[in-house]
């Protein structure tokens, strides 16, 4: 770990404009992804701005439906708020499918949404990777790839988003709301928030130098049923080799996103005009143009088996 | 003391202590965060500086040039090690690997640098200016499939038996058994994962050595120490009361110790060193990875005619092997049986012992191809085990086994397990979403028993104190230590304390290869032995008609207080037990069946276990508590090995990729289901005069055979590579969509 300076910020405004204006410096909120990558000197922020004053803690309902959630509000409290429960069921149930109940007190639902890769490669300071170090190369095309990226990727980068709120975000249409530097704020849908990794994959999402979140609004409920199927190695504590987010209507019409399997949560509307046809139908539509490699091939049936199981439920 | 008959009776026999369940006594300590490991003796060295270890950055290779000038000028920085100021370095007797780099480098993470600073934080931020300059050699080799071809069988080797064993005609009978398996299985590398990372805090006082550090086996630990650094073992002293869990990967000397104590000989400060967690993995030493074929040939009543077992493994120069054919020579009667042990070098960090060397791995292949032997005879997996049980050393079927409840272990485990309820065709149980299957293995594991030593002390207020340099890694040797001075001395359990894990008191084999529990009692019962008889002098009683109980002295009517005895001061007993050649008369072994049921979605193809058993035929057991608390560890590990643990190879690089644990993934609470530990009512007299045996390593050998069994008679489809990953089986499962 570098040694780094560090102040905490007063209000949104002026530390998107702290952070804006200085090469080097960070926000940092619950510190459960940048700190561990700090030690490792894959993140060497020279100055950290700290979140934890600001009052972004807070969920409160929008006019005519939905929620704004507090960028700083914890993973535990955002999953367990009794009107995310009650209507946005998907969303608990994928934040709780997440890390650890202590991780999940700490993390914020900003800094969930920004936590990085966890590409074995991109934590190993000795392996050329072009996420951590653009133009190095990446040691994982050819290499230990079975928790990689399967669509969306590129041939300068295989990593993951490794995330589960943002996948159950994605899944309701959620957006962003952030302020710049220059205290302009905008609202980005969280479809266009992540980036493709294309030629640069040291960048993975839209927001500019500086720009914080300062909220994320749900739009009114969907209602119909809610899934979160996540397949993992053991039964816990550990990131998805696929996640399955789905709302059903009784009709069999819904939504449905992928975690596990690209840059972003995958979400692709018009696979979801297949459901009625069954899963197999959905997921050749969604991933359609899949480049996954012989570790990771595996993830694509899967993928159409884990949403036959939650269709399955779905129908019971 | 000498052993070398069948124990008689022995005051142990009484059981008022020994036998019985307690919970550990260092429990108090441990719960309420004040046992301390070994970086927390703060107060040892209160100017203490800290060493932070940068790894090689290569698999193979050179270092050309190390610039250390950016880390040396860095706030608090007292010292940077290399190989170039290091002086000269040593190999210990136990481990092949060298301790340093440079100028060639061995493997990948191997040590390069220490940074020596006056804070952690300092000293890893100056670790990241060094500057290295690599040149890496194109001939490094990591891949041991590609090695295969051009394997030759290994040496001999001190442990783990004959690499090269071949009784009766193999081949022959082999082709002509009526019934037959023949099928290749791999277990990956494996990493020991314990909680507590590698530490030590070293101080030099003039030509003396201090270290407190966690080391499992204390004088082995000196000894190669030693040798590493070129101090005279002498003049070193180890502490380690408490460790963090071992599993064999804090056996002797690793690269904290031997870095503690070079940096704080190069810096002139007391130096700690303490493993960072993605070091770990590719700096010190794991379980190898094998590749192990199997053959096995049957007459059609299931009777072995013919058993082949090769296994191939790689390793650093001078490395051994993984002794996977070790169970195999002593599992199951066949007349006809050819095992051998092949080792490549491989330039990944060093295979060493982890946790049932031989057993675990070998085990994993063995007792899959019996449930494949079994489901092509149609017969039960229990009963073709049963069918094949050997009370006898097949190589030398003149030397019995001391004891060997193998069938009992197998028929208990049935019944306790409602084993008749198992529906033999695979894929013929479904529950909702869930197929559902049982599987079986047997377990076989050494009981070495090894000469020992221990100090005990009868203070003047009455209390028992016992030394040994015997080490606590979690198993419970505290408590078994007190519970037999206490049984021995007719004292209650609390009057009894017992200190381990300092290398100046009587040495023991230490924790490993279970053979601590064993020894370290049996040179409790030896010194305690000797203890009676000087008190027994002492208050005037004939020492060959005493008895000790109630905290009493009692000969012929009369009785007195055994706090009496030292009235004119502490009485002070050593000694050690050393053994005769029962072990070469008998083989002791312990034995086991282990049993799983588990839950495959038909649909992911995930695998949950939900319920295991293990009985064990282990001798007497010392402590219901702690065996039980050692056998469902080693059943937890054994779900890891199963489903999950793995260090993936880069065979480009040469290095372990996911060496953290977000990537290399152990059991969480939510993986473990219900897990019962049931032990054969035993005692085997050939052992020691505790007529005891260890577990921790049984507990482990047979779980994950045992439910890569269930897992295929859930599913039908048979997975051979471990660990069982749902990837392996998914395409295979009924379609859904």
């Amino acid at each position: 770990m570098r040694a780094f300076t560090y102040e905490r910020a007063k209000d949104a405004a002026s530390a998107a404009r702290i952070v804006a204006g200085r090469p080097g410096a960070k926000f940092i909120a619950g510190g459960t992804n940048l700190l561990d990558l700090m030690k490792i000197e894959v993140e060497t922020p020279t100055h950290l701005v700290d979140l934890q004053d600001l009052e972004f803690d807070k969920i409160t309902p929008i006019a005519g439906g939905g929620l704004r959630i507090g960028a700083l509000v914890s993973n535990t409290d955002l999953a367990a708020d009794a009107r995310v429960r009650r209507d946005y069921g998907v969303l608990t149930r994928a934040i709780v499918a997440g890390a650890s109940g202590q991780l999940r007190n700490k993390a914020s639902t900003a800094g969930n949404l920004l936590q990085r890769t966890r590409c074995s490669y991109f934590y190993d300071t000795n392996m050329p990777c072009n996420k951590r170090k653009p133009g190095s190369g990446c040691a994982a095309i050819g290499g230990y790839s079975r928790q990689l990226g399967v669509i969306g990727v590129s041939d300068k980068c295989i990593a993951t988003f490794p995330g589960d709120m943002a996948v159950a975000m994605r899944l309701l249409d959620a957006v962003i709301e952030t302020v710049d530097g220059d205290g302009a704020s905008r609202a980005i849908p969280i479809a266009d928030f992540y980036r493709l990794w294309g030629d640069t994959p040291e960048q993975d999402t839209v927001l500019k130098p500086g720009e914080l979140i300062t909220a994320v609004t749900l739009p009114k409920p969907l209602g119909g049923k809610h899934f979160y199927e996540k397949v993992r190695d053991r039964a816990s504590y550990a990131f998805a080799l696929v996640s399955v987010a789905a709302v059903i209507q009784p009709d069999g019409n819904g939504r449905v996103a992928f975690g596990g399997v690209a840059p972003r949560p995958w979400r692709i509307e018009a696979a979801e005009a297949l459901l009625p046809r069954g899963a197999a139908a959905v997921t050749a539509r969604a991933f359609q143009g899949a480049t996954p490699t012989k570790d990771n091939a595996f993830k694509l049936p899967l993928a159409t088996r884990a949403l036959a199981s939650v269709l399955a439920e779905a129908k019971a | 003391m000498k052993f070398d008959k069948p124990a008689g009776k022995t005051p142990i026999d009484q059981l008022k202590v020994v036998g019985r369940a307690h919970s550990r006594v260092e429990g108090q300590l441990k719960a309420t965060g004040t046992a301390r490991y070994a970086a927390e003796h703060h107060e040892v060295a209160p100017d203490v500086a800290h060493g932070y270890i940068l790894g090689a950055a290569i698999g193979k290779g050179q270092i050309e040039r190390i610039d250390t000038a950016a880390a040396l000028a860095a706030p608090g920085v007292h010292a940077v090690v290399t190989h170039e100021n290091s002086g000269p370095i040593g190999i210990g007797e136990f481990y092949a690997q060298r301790i340093l780099a440079g100028p060639m480098v061995d493997h990948y993470h191997q040590a390069v640098a220490v940074v020596v600073a006056d804070t952690f934080e300092q000293a890893r931020a100056a670790a990241g200016l060094i500057r290295v300059t690599y040149g890496r050699d194109d001939e490094g080799q990591f891949d041991l499939a590609a090695q295969k071809p051009s394997t030759p069988i290994a040496p001999d080797e001190p442990f783990g038996g004959s690499t090269n064993q071949r009784i009766g005609d193999f081949e022959a009978t082999f082709a002509k058994a009526p019934v037959k398996v023949d099928q290749t299985y791999t277990v990956p590398d494996q990493a020991h994962a314990m909680m507590e990372p590698h530490a030590t805090i070293a101080r030099w006082d003039g030509d003396q050595l201090t270290c407190w550090t966690a080391i499992q086996a204390m004088n082995w630990g000196c000894r190669d120490l030693g040798l590493i650094i070129g101090t005279p073992k002498e003049k070193i002293r180890l502490h380690s009361a408490f460790i963090g869990g071992g599993f064999g990967g804090k056996g002797t000397t690793q690269s904290d110790l031997a870095l503690a104590a070079i940096a704080a000989r190069v810096s002139g400060r007391a130096v700690k060193v303490v493993l960072h967690r993605p070091l770990m993995f590719n700096n010190t030493i794991h379980r190898p990875k094998t590749i192990q074929r199997i053959r096995l040939g049957a007459r059609e009543d299931g009777r072995l005619v013919a058993i082949g077992h090769d296994s191939w493994s790689g390793n650093l120069r001078g490395g051994r092997t993984e002794p996977c054919t070790l169970p195999t020579q002593l599992m199951y009667a066949g007349e006809n049986r050819l095992l051998r042990r092949y080792l490549a070098t491989l330039d990944l960090a060093e295979g060493s012992a982890m946790r049932a060397p031989g057993e675990a791995p070998g085990m994993m292949a063995l007792e899959i191809a019996m449930d494949e032997l079994a489901e092509k005879l149609g017969m039960d997996p229990v009963e073709l085990r049963i069918a094949n049980d050997t009370q006898v050393d097949p190589s030398k079927p003149e030397r019995r086994f001391s004891t060997r409840p193998f069938v009992q272990c197998l028929q208990e485990g049935a019944e306790r397990f409602g084993w008749q309820s198992r529906i033999a065709k695979p894929g013929g149980r479904r529950e909702g979403k869930w197929l559902v299957g049982m599987g079986m293995a047997g377990a076989i594991r050494g009981a070495p028993i090894m000469s020992a030593g221990a100090r005990v002390r009868l203070g003047t207020d009455g209390r028992i104190i016992v030394e040994t340099d015997m080490t606590d890694i979690g198993q419970g040797s505290y408590t078994i230590v007190a519970q037999t001075a206490a049984e021995m001395m007719g004292v209650p359990l609390d009057s009894v304390t017992a200190k381990l894990g300092d290398s100046t008191f009587p040495e023991t084999p230490g924790s490993g290869g279970q053979a601590g529990a064993a020894s370290a009692t049996a040179a409790v019962y030896a010194a305690c032995a000797k203890l009676r008889g000087m008190v027994a002098q002492r208050v005037g009683f004939n020492e060959a008609d005493v008895a000790f109980a109630d905290g009493r002295v009692m000969s012929g009517g009369r009785s007195v207080p055994l706090v009496d005895a030292a009235k004119e001061g502490e009485i002070v007993a050593e000694d050690a037990m050393e053994f005769g050649d029962l072990a070469k008369q008998y083989a002791q072994q312990t034995v086991g069946a282990h049993f799983a049921e588990v839950a495959v979605d038909a649909y992911t193809g995930a695998i949950r276990i939900r319920r295991m058993l293990a009985v064990c035929g282990a001798g007497r057991i010392l402590n219901p508590t702690t065996a039980r608390s050692q056998v469902i560890g080693g059943m937890t590990m054994g779900i890891g090995a199963a489903l999950m643990e793995e260090m993936t190879v880069d065979t480009r690089f040469g290095f372990f990729v996911n060496h953290d644990l977000a990537g290399y993934e152990v059991p969480v609470h939510a993986d473990v289901p219900h897990l019962e530990a049931h032990f054969i009512n035993e005692v085997d007299a050939t052992m020691s005069p505790l007529k005891a045996k260890g577990v921790g390593e049984l507990g482990l050998s047979g779980v994950a055979p045992a439910i890569a069994n269930a897992v295929y008679n859930a599913t039908g489809v048979r997975v051979r590579s471990y660990p069982i990953t749902l990837d392996k089986h998914l395409e295979k499962l009924p379609a859904v969509a």
